[in-house]
């Protein structure tokens, strides 16, 4: 029988000790560590397009957009989605995938970002949230489906609950399939996006 | 021309006052409402030119003057003596003024007043209430003082009951009257001493002959005036009138009690321990700075947790108050060391905050008042997006707010500026403890700047911004084109002694050399190109402050004209996530500084209590509603003036024991004082 | 002769901003092992800004709109103050308590702004940063006042000028005013421990939740005006605080000068990485420790 008496008690190595030593000990050793971790950053020459990427929009030849070419701002919307796509998309982020270095950036605020990523079928809940996500961003704008999902419903398609795929709420110029899209299937299509916002421009017709 | 002025102008003002308060009475005896209104305010503001032209020409002619009508009415003694030397006539001028302004407003206000009050005794008591003020600055006895002291206070106190219907308003008036007149009594006991020991109530016999007081008896004359000013003036702990009286009374009269009649009180103190007094000892000078520093912090703590937006600004009222004793003390404290050229400095600084807080406030007042009387509730919680239907006053607001939070280039920076120069001073050249008493009040001085921009952020923000919160905007309106004229008055003149403030500050350090008769050591205070210069230590140039900022603003514009110019603006509703926008997701005025008020809990105590109601009162799982009531206890009341007022209960209810009502007792205590009297007499 | 070192001070400071902000970018991102973005990344970021549409909330007023131009030009007005190239340009914006309360304007409007346009992340966004100026001041004012005292001049240039020829009694005090000038450095540009200016999180924000309603030309000049702010804060903290270099050469002043701020930049950057943000309310606690270093320091200068 576990007996009360006996049993184990832990307590943290170094309790009793100054805390001001403790901390700057932590601090020189983070320091250590961040100094000898070795580069585990992915080259841009594994972003290449091997199968089918992404579909991309004839909008983007638009003169207004090139200037989006060295400065992307994306805005997150998750619209019914199973959250997977919001994971990948968080792990544009880190050490790995490193978006950061093409210029593009996550924001915010709607009104700050030129790109919506929108992820999942648009339940109908939301239809009116991504409606109004769309209205305050101002031009020039890119819509990304980014998933099966919200392409074309995904394995919702058909449901009562949806309201069809992103495009069918509002215009959508990047489609990313996948369920979800692997970050390096994220960078790949956006990489593609930006090559395109840098070819020669024909000016719109407005 | 300026002779002219100086020779008629004083009686000028004074009869416009007084006819302005007979023709009211007269002519609401005929039934004549409208009129008298009109004819009051009218002669209120011909006055109060006069009054203004009257000080600018006894300044620019450099000397005082003095007027005697006792010995031509044969009364012999001096009892009506007038004495207009430089501070009397600085105090006279922005007085006036003040009052021009005001007037002006309230005889815009006429239709909110008309039919539901008596409107002969307003433009009575409004008239005697402005030419109060000027007797009292402008007396040399001091049973003249006490007398236009005492029409001040009650003129004023039938102002604050004028809207006698709300309950409210008449308990804030009889506090203020209490309060008021416990203060005359402190004042009127400062004077029978000084009469007792110089045995003359002329000021200039006290002036001269000051050291038959001896130096205990000073201290207690000094005290009991300090106490009897101080409750006029609104210092912390004896404010507890302001924030309940300058709401109440109708707003024209709230700016001038809050930015001038306060003022009043400045004047004595000035003229008791800077003139009267030429060697306090240097402790007076402390007590005053440390006054100071309470009464700023404390002030705007407060004015942080109110949404009353009248009484948000009274508090403001006792935090500049705060800040101009800052500049007294340091005043007292530097004559009484010795060093007269600081001292100069720290009174001039003192007295231009003096005219830039009646200013500021007045603007204030009179902006706030017109939002009051388009929405009709002064709860800052109902408004919102004013500024849309109201955008004058917002401007005139804004400029109040401005100034009022001390950033440049408006006036309220210089006279802050020069505040922390004299403070500065202070902590260099002064003994250790005035030392560290200085740095005190600069550290307070310091953080009122901040917190004062916080409460006024809300104040404006919560006010005209954003959606209205309720419907008390759907019937608000522009005000008429004469309160805006009035507001618009204020405000210039708020950018002007901003901008002209090297113009300005030489001016008031001639005044504060002429308190102190230091007129053959001139100061230094300006050296050319229109910098304030003390001494090489630091410089302040408002122009040029003024013109940086506009270049900035302006490259601001050039750069973004051309490098964006063909871009499209569109307009669309406010970002809130994508859900349905509604009034309640505004910050509310309460919200806004909670945060301030929950760090500074300690000082300031908040209260919370909720009421909860249950669907089901035995099981308490589902609530109906609850209320959240979140409140400031009043600590004075709590721990001054509650045991004050029951130890004088007990204390009368004790003696009410000789009063037994019965004839013998009555006739035993004749017979005894009799006795006693007889043996002293035989002695 | 003088406008055109005002002049270029103000050129300067407004051109090189945004580097500053990616130099402290790049070396976050370093110090998180990732390779970031360029240094130069705020520049496209700006031009791309400049180039977009606006959207404009119905509900704001003419303070929303107007509000960017005033805080950049107050920016602008303070750039020309700050001991940079020449330092007997006198600017009338280089009195320290000029300074301070151009810098509470700035903030003044900014708040204005972010309530202006009546949602819920502005209005407290606005609450909070009123809650940091307000008691960030204390030690900011007193911090440079006290190296006023030290250098016998409020002016920021003359300290500038001053302060290297002082002997060793000045440094204690000098060292704490600098403590208590980096903590309201950190506070004012919404810095670690007190802000953190890349959190997607409205109730963590403090800065970014008053600019969550400006976008195009506003929004650059916003963001622009945030990083003069933050070079100007260095620039005063490197060259009053630790005024080494100063005299020499045009070329050798620049090159040490910019070696300094470097140096200060990185140190933020690695301040960001190894320290996490305090909690709100833990914020007073140093705001008012920078208020009582400065104090203290005043003290030992003037007993």
């Amino acid at each position: 029988m576990y007996s009360f008496a006996e049993r184990p008690v832990f307590a943290p190595k170094g309790a009793g000790r100054s805390l001001c030593f403790k901390d700057t000990n932590t601090m020189y050793t983070l320091l250590k560590k961040v100094l000898s971790t070795p580069k585990t950053i992915m080259p841009r020459g594994e972003f290449t397009p091997d199968g089918e990427i992404a579909k991309i929009g004839e909008r983007l030849r638009d003169a207004a957009f090139s200037s989006l070419k060295g400065s992307l701002a994306i805005r997150e919307v998750a619209a019914g989605s199973s959250n997977a796509e919001e994971w990948e998309l968080t792990a544009l982020g880190n050490a790995y995938y490193d978006i950061e270095r093409f210029g593009i950036k996550f924001v915010a605020s709607p009104r700050h970002a030129d790109a919506l990523f929108v992820s999942g079928p648009v339940s109908r809940n939301m239809a009116e949230a991504l409606r109004r996500t769309y209205q305050a961003t101002p031009d020039p704008k890119i819509v990304v489906a980014v998933g099966d999902g919200a392409i074309d419903g995904g394995i919702f398609k058909g449901s009562y609950a949806i309201a069809g795929g992103v495009k069918d709420v509002i215009p959508v110029d990047v489609e990313i399939p996948g369920d979800p899209p692997s970050p390096k299937q994220i960078i790949a299509a956006m990489l593609m996006v930006v090559e395109k916002l840098g070819e020669k421009r024909r000016k719109t017709n407005v | 021309m300026i002779e002219m002025l100086v020779t008629y102008g004083f009686f000028a003002t004074l009869g416009c006052f007084i006819a302005g308060a007979l023709l009211s009475i007269i002519l609401s005896g005929r039934g004549a409402e409208k009129d008298s209104w009109l004819f009051a305010h009218a002669l209120a503001v011909f006055g109060g030119l006069l009054g203004l032209a009257y000080g600018t020409a006894v300044l620019i002619s450099g000397e005082a003057v003095t007027i005697q009508i006792g010995g031509a009415l044969g009364f012999g003694s001096n009892i009506l003596d007038f004495r207009i030397d430089g501070l009397a006539a600085f105090f006279f001028a922005f007085i006036s003024g003040a009052s021009v302004a005001a007037s002006l407003f309230g005889a815009g206000s006429l239709k909110h007043f008309l039919g539901a009050y008596r409107l002969g005794a307003f433009g009575f008591f409004y008239n005697v209430f402005i030419g109060g003020m000027l007797v009292v600055v402008s007396a040399d006895n001091a049973l003249l003082f006490l007398f236009g002291w005492e029409i001040m206070a009650i003129a004023s106190y039938f102002l604050v009951i004028f809207e006698r219907k709300r309950e409210e308003n008449v308990r804030a008036g009889v506090l203020y009257i209490l309060i008021s007149q416990l203060g005359a009594t402190f004042l009127l006991a400062a004077f029978l001493l000084l009469y007792r020991f110089i045995g003359s109530w002329d000021f200039d016999t006290i002036r001269a002959s000051i050291d038959l007081v001896p130096p205990l008896w000073q201290n207690t004359i000094l005290a009991l005036a300090l106490v009897g000013l101080a409750s006029k003036a609104g210092v912390i702990p004896l404010h507890i009138w302001l924030p309940e009286a300058h709401p109440a009374a109708p707003s024209h009269v709230s700016a001038l009690m809050s930015g001038v009649m306060v003022k009043t009180a400045i004047f004595m103190i000035i003229r008791f321990f800077i003139e009267f007094f030429p060697t306090p000892h240097m402790h007076w000078g402390l007590l005053l700075i440390a006054l100071g520093a309470v009464s700023s912090l404390l002030g705007v703590l407060y004015a942080l947790s109110e949404h009353d937006i009248k009484r948000l600004l009274a508090f403001h009222s006792v935090e500049n108050i705060g800040i101009i004793l800052l500049g007294i003390g340091a005043a007292v404290t530097f004559f009484s060391l010795g060093i007269p050229v600081a001292g100069v400095v720290a009174l001039a600084a003192a007295l231009y905050h003096t005219v830039n807080h009646a200013l500021f406030k007045g603007l204030l007042f009179l902006s706030a008042g017109s939002v009051v009387h388009a929405t009709h509730t002064r709860n800052m919680e109902e408004y919102g997006g004013l500024i849309k239907v109201m955008p004058w006053t917002a401007a005139f607001f804004l400029i109040g707010a401005f100034a009022i939070s001390g950033l440049p280039p408006l006036n309220g920076f210089v006279s802050e500026w020069l505040t922390f120069q004299s403070l500065f001073a202070g902590i260099a050249l002064l003994p250790l403890l005035p030392k560290i008493v200085f740095l005190a009040g600069a550290s307070s001085l310091v953080f009122t700047g901040g917190l004062a921009a916080a409460c006024f952020v809300k104040a404006f923000g919560t006010t005209f911004l954003a959606r209205p919160r309720s419907s008390a905007r759907e019937h608000a309106h522009e005000s008429s084109l004469i309160i805006l004229v009035s507001m618009g008055i204020l405000a210039a003149f708020v950018v002007i002694f901003g901008l002209a403030a090297s113009s300005i500050t030489p001016v008031l350090a001639h005044i504060a050399e002429g308190v102190r008769g230091l007129a053959e050591n001139p100061v230094p205070l300006v050296s050319p190109a229109q910098t304030i210069g003390l001494g090489g230590f630091s410089a302040l140039s408002m122009l040029g402050v003024a013109a940086a900022l506009g270049l900035g603003i302006l490259l601001a514009y050039i750069i973004t004209s051309l490098t964006s110019g063909r871009q499209k603006v569109t307009v669309s509703r406010t970002w809130n996530c994508g859900t349905p926008l509604t009034s309640r997701m505004e910050i509310t005025a309460t919200s806004f500084s909670r945060s301030l008020i929950t760090i500074f809990r300690r000082v300031l105590r908040p209260t919370m209590q909720s009421e909860v109601e249950y669907h089901d009162a035995v099981s308490r799982y589902f609530t109906k509603s609850k209320a959240v009531h979140l409140s400031l206890p009043d600590l004075y009341r709590m721990y001054l003036y509650g045991p004050a007022t029951a130890l004088i209960e007990r204390g009368a209810n004790k003696a009410k024991r000789i009063q037994t009502g019965n004839l013998n007792t009555y006739l035993l205590y004749m017979f005894l004082t009799l006795m006693l009297l007889l043996l002293w007499a035989l002695k | 002769m003088e406008w055109l070192y005002l002049l270029l001070n103000t050129g300067l400071i407004a051109a090189l901003s945004p580097l500053s902000l990616g130099i402290i970018r790049k070396a976050k991102a370093r110090m998180q092992n990732r390779v970031g973005a360029s240094t130069l990344q705020p520049y496209r970021d700006l031009v791309k800004l400049f180039r977009k549409d606006e959207v404009i909330s119905e509900d704001t007023s003419w303070i929303f709109r107007a509000a960017p131009y005033l805080i950049f030009g107050s920016t602008l007005a303070l750039a020309a103050a700050v001991p940079l190239v020449n330092f007997t340009a006198f600017s009338p914006t280089g009195d320290v308590l000029v300074f301070a309360y151009t810098l509470a304007a700035g903030a003044f409007f900014l708040a204005l702004a972010g309530m202006d346009t009546g949602g819920a992340f502005g209005g407290f966004g606005a609450s909070r940063e009123m809650m940091m100026v307000a008691l960030a001041e204390g030690g900011l004012v007193l911090s440079l006042v006290g190296a006023s005292f030290i250098a016998g001049t409020t002016n920021l240039a003359g300290m500038a000028l001053m302060l290297p020829a002082l002997s060793g009694g000045a440094l204690v005090p000098l060292i704490l005013l600098a403590v208590s000038f980096a903590i309201a450095l950190l506070a004012e540009n919404a810095r670690y421990p007190v802000d953190n200016p890349a959190t997607h999180l409205e109730l963590t924000m403090v800065h970014e939740a008053m600019i969550l309603e400006y976008s195009g030309k506003r929004l650059a000049l916003v963001e622009w005006a945030a990083s003069n702010k933050l070079l100007i804060f260095t620039a005063v903290f490197v060259n009053i605080f630790f005024p080494w270099g100063i005299a020499g050469s045009a070329l050798t002043v620049l090159a040490i000068f910019f070696a300094k701020i470097a140096l200060a930049l990185i140190s933020i950057a690695l301040l960001e990485s190894v320290m996490a943000k305090l909690r709100i309310f833990r914020v007073p606690d140093l705001l008012l420790s920078s208020f009582v270093l400065s104090l203290i320091a005043i003290l030992i200068i003037v007993v």
